[in-house]
């Protein structure tokens, strides 16, 4: 099985669409948003990897195509915020004290837990930068001297969990306006998030799209400055 | 023809934010000066809406599938991760609530602010 799969390049990108096309049929069936497609898909995916013993190297060779898109989708990301760039100009202050609020919090909440668990300097600064996007927060975590294995999980974990939790979070907390519903996904949850926040809505996933660069960045400088007090 | 122009567009794009990414020594990926980049093309009217929208549009549609290859590499690194589990669980799952309810309380609160400001 793994012979097969390592030397058909479209065995990993038909065994990643089969099974989102999986989680999609049950996110339908049952209308609930424990069923995210992209959970599921990837739960599948494992599962189907530990089953078969097919390793996931074999997997990738074909499956990296799919990966290879997030680069021009990140940068087509510029297209839905083209389009509500009227609606930032309007809230300008709201919107960047929003993401810095939420940029400070996350550092100061990784922190504090840090120090409560009492993790080493590796393992704080390995967790730090959590909440953005991948291809920032590895060379953040690799910067300060952390595990970038681990970071790089960390970070997907934080995304899916954005995914699912997005919808509920915003409802039971009572986050109303469109705006900062986007916002509060993209600050926490980068690119997996904002993946949710495009299906909420086009003003959820052009202001989700917009914390991603801008709490990216913010976090490149923050985790900097506080990854010296651990 | 009209969509591989559109992704011929994108792919100059990206490849645009790269070279960036080249020669700018800052842990910043290229897809986000290319994200930048394009979006100072939309601004600046240098390059027109349409001659880059559906083929983004179709992008973004199917982002999440993308996903899948780089969360299912959790099989590699678990060995990795499951030395630090118990910590690394309840600072994930504890900030990223705590981030998402104040960037998104923070933000209506002063949105309100605005909007009782202007009236």
């Amino acid at each position: 099985m793994d012979e097969l799969v390592r030397n058909c390049a479209a065995a990993g990108v038909v065994i990643s669409l089969t099974a989102y096309g999986i989680g999609s049929a049950l996110r339908k069936r049952f209308n609930t948003p424990l069923m995210n497609p992209l959970m599921i898909a990837v739960i599948l995916v494992i599962s189907f990897l530990l089953a078969t013993g097919v390793e996931y190297d074999s997997y990738n060779d074909g499956a990296k195509y799919l990966s290879y898109l997030l680069m021009p989708a990140t940068v087509s990301l510029a297209v839905p915020l083209y389009q509500k760039l009227d609606l930032l100009r309007k809230n300008m202050v709201a919107v960047f004290a929003g993401i810095i609020s939420g940029v400070i919090s996350s550092l100061l909440c990784v922190l504090m837990m840090s120090l409560l668990f009492g993790l080493s300097h590796e393992a704080y600064v390995t967790l730090l930068p959590k909440s953005i996007t991948t291809a920032i927060g590895i060379g953040v975590a690799e910067e300060l001297g952390g595990h970038i294995t681990i970071t790089a999980a960390v970070i997907i974990i934080t995304g899916v969990l954005g995914n699912v939790s997005a919808e509920a979070v915003c409802r039971l907390a009572k986050i109303r306006h469109p705006i900062s519903r986007g916002l509060a996904i993209g600050t926490a949850s980068h690119a997996i998030g904002t993946a949710k926040a495009l299906e909420m809505g086009e003003t959820e996933g052009a202001m989700s799209s917009l914390a991603i660069v801008v709490s990216g960045i913010l976090t490149v400088i923050g985790a900097s400055i506080l990854s010296v007090l651990i | 023809m009209k969509h591989l122009k559109q992704y011929g567009i994108i792919a100059a794009v990206t490849f645009a934010g790269e070279a960036v990414k080249y020669f700018v020594p800052l842990p910043v990926p290229g897809s986000i000066y290319g994200l930048l980049i394009l979006l100072a093309l939309l601004m600046s009217g240098i390059l027109k809406l349409e001659a880059v929208k559906e083929a983004a549009d179709f992008l973004i549609e199917i982002m999440p599938v993308m996903f899948i290859p780089a969360a299912a590499g959790l099989v590699v690194s678990w060995s990795a991760l499951s030395k630090m589990l118990a910590p690394v669980c309840v600072i994930v799952v504890v900030s990223t609530f705590v981030v998402m309810v104040v960037t998104g309380k923070v933000t209506d609160w002063l949105m309100d602010r605005n909007t009782k400001e202007a009236e």
